[in-house]
């Protein structure tokens, strides 16, 4: 958290990926360059150094921690070396890896365009007035909090198996933060702001387009990163309520393998799952960056 | 509630004509007022009771500060002249089409550059894009901020944003301009400058000014009368005529007449305080 303070403009793993701002430099306000070159340094060392320990104590994990921590055998968590190549090595295990994550990236993307567009939708509704505010938002908290598990047999009653009802799933499991993030972000405008614009008779929709849309894209973006994180968590937990046969996402892979008894592979599609998870992240923050990264502090803000 | 504060206010009210003789003592010209409040009051409905009986007139060329104490209700009076409140009771006469209105906050949009800012009123007026990107060309050289149409709020000192607010407002070419403490935050000798701006645009362009202040000093700088409100209800107790020709050097402020006359003004708003 010390980078978001002394860096002010840079904040998180999306931000490094970007070159620095122009504009910031040429009025002298950006921070000097060699700070701003330590905190590369720490932006990749830093983690560099995380991995390198975490990937140390895997290792001594399958070849002496099972055993002396839990007494149990050290097969149950595969050397590295050994899940990296006989997951993404070996032909087979790979396709049927790669194929898993295909299907789980497919169905968490159209999940996440659909809570996308129906979240903001539903936002710039609530967003008109406090009654409909009020009306609508218990029903999204109750969302958030009835469990999956609950739903799954109203879904299936309704659409059988197949991917609609793990889009549907991914939806519910992803929606929400969409819409607390826009429609707080809608009403961030301050008094002043909205002053000028009665002044002008401005009516509704030039409200919307030319102020609270505009002011609330920081919050927007907050919105899609964390839904986006969401809804590679929904579509895996949709293929295990819907399993369809041909389709199998990542979740199903892994089970296999787990049945079956072969933890390299197990491993294997952890990794790919939150790999996905990771580039999904990183795409929005930088989407971000680059599109309020000019006017606003940051990409990012509260959660 | 209304009737017996009205009624406990009225000798202020009287106060307040004290007024027509200093007004029409230079207020010679035929022209209709181009700003009225009469017999305005105004009551919010959780109770406060922010304006009492309040009437005067901005005449063109004229340029009017209303100082007074925090909360006594002078940025109510400038909400109710461009309609952004109505009034509980009482009147406003003033054409709202060419109504200039620089807030307390510079209100800058964060995501549009200082150009696209200017340009926002003309835009919602819907003022030709090429138009309007020249008036806000001309309106960005007169408060000084040519160099920084590019740049983003974020970008911008106090002072600077407060220039491009006022930018903004003078692209609608108003006849009426009404300023609600906006240098209140700005530093003292930042807010110094900008009172020379104010003036040298009032001069150039000859618009009657309400001004909101609770300095004294920048009240009578700017001003060719000045009115001393005081609070719950706001009323007028005082009205001064401040004699001082145009443009007014900064040296102004050290003059004996000067600091007489902010000595009276700051005399009624302790009068009118106790």
């Amino acid at each position: 958290m010390t980078i978001i303070n002394s860096a002010g403009v840079g904040t998180d793993l999306g931000m490094s990926l970007t070159p620095p701002d122009a504009a910031v430099d040429q009025f002298g306000v950006a921070p000097d360059r060699k700070r701003r070159r330590r905190l590369a340094w720490s932006r990749v060392l830093g983690p560099v150094l995380v991995f390198v320990v975490f990937v140390a104590v895997w290792h001594w994990m399958h070849t002496d921690g099972m055993r002396t921590l839990f007494n149990r055998p050290g097969f149950l968590i595969p050397a590295p070396e050994t899940v990296i190549n006989d997951s993404f090595v070996e032909p087979r295990a790979r396709a049927a890896l790669f194929n898993g994550i295909k299907w789980t990236a497919y169905i968490a993307l159209i999940g996440l365009a659909i809570t996308i567009v129906v979240g903001m939708i539903l936002a710039i509704i609530m967003a008109q007035a406090r009654a409909v505010e009020n009306s609508i938002y218990p029903y999204l908290v109750a969302i958030q909090a009835i469990p999956i598990l609950a739903i799954v047999p109203v879904i299936y009653s309704m659409f059988g198996g197949g991917l609609i009802p793990r889009i549907l799933v991914c939806v519910l499991i992803s929606i929400f933060p969409i819409v607390t993030n826009t429609l707080f972000g809608l009403q961030s405008a301050d008094r002043g702001q909205h002053d000028l614009f009665t002044l002008r008779g401005a009516n509704r929709f030039t409200r919307l387009v030319k102020l609270q849309l505009p002011a609330a894209m920081p919050n927007i973006f907050t919105g899609f990163r964390i839904s986006a994180g969401l809804s590679v968590i929904g579509a895996v937990v949709g293929e295990q309520f819907f399993r369809a046969g041909s389709k199998p996402g990542i979740g199903i892979v892994l089970e296999s393998y787990r049945q079956k008894g072969i933890y390299p592979q197990v491993f294997g599609c952890l990794i790919l799952a939150a790999g996905l998870g990771i580039i999904v992240f990183l795409l929005f923050g930088l989407l971000s960056k680059v599109v309020v990264g000019h006017w606003h502090e940051s990409g990012r803000s509260t959660r | 509630m209304t009737e017996t504060s009205t009624a406990a206010t009225s000798p202020a009210t009287s106060t307040a004509t004290s007024r027509t003789a200093s007004s029409g003592a230079h207020g010679t010209s035929p022209q209709p007022p181009a700003l009225r409040f009469v017999d305005v009051s105004m009551v919010f409905p959780d109770g406060t009771h922010a304006l009492s009986e309040t009437t005067f007139d901005v005449r063109p060329g004229e340029f009017v500060t209303v100082v007074g104490p925090s909360g006594c209700g002078k940025s109510t009076l400038l909400r109710i002249a461009s309609g952004l409140n109505d009034a509980t009771t009482g009147s406003v006469e003033v054409d709202r089409s060419s109504l200039g209105y620089v807030f307390q906050d510079a209100t800058l949009l964060q995501w549009r550059t200082v150009q696209r800012n200017v340009e926002l009123l003309a835009e919602l007026e819907g003022v030709p894009r090429r138009e309007r990107a020249r008036r806000a060309g001309d309106a960005i050289d007169l408060v000084g901020l040519r160099g920084a149409e590019r740049q983003y709020p974020k970008q911008l000192s106090g002072g600077m944003k407060m220039r491009a607010s006022l930018a903004r407002s003078l692209v609608l070419e108003p006849s009426v301009f009404l300023f609600d403490e906006p240098f209140g935050a700005v530093d003292e000798i930042t807010r110094e400058r900008l009172n020379d701006e104010v003036i040298s645009l009032f001069q150039r362009k000859g618009f009657a000014g309400l001004f909101i202040t609770h300095s004294i000093t920048e009240a009578v700088f700017l001003s060719t009368r000045v009115l001393v409100m005081s609070a719950r209800p706001g009323h007028i107790v005082g009205d001064y005529r401040v004699p001082f020709d145009y443009p007014r050097a900064p040296e102004l402020r050290f003059e004996p007449a000067f600091a007489e006359l902010c000595g009276e003004v700051s005399h009624a708003l302790r009068g009118a305080h106790s």
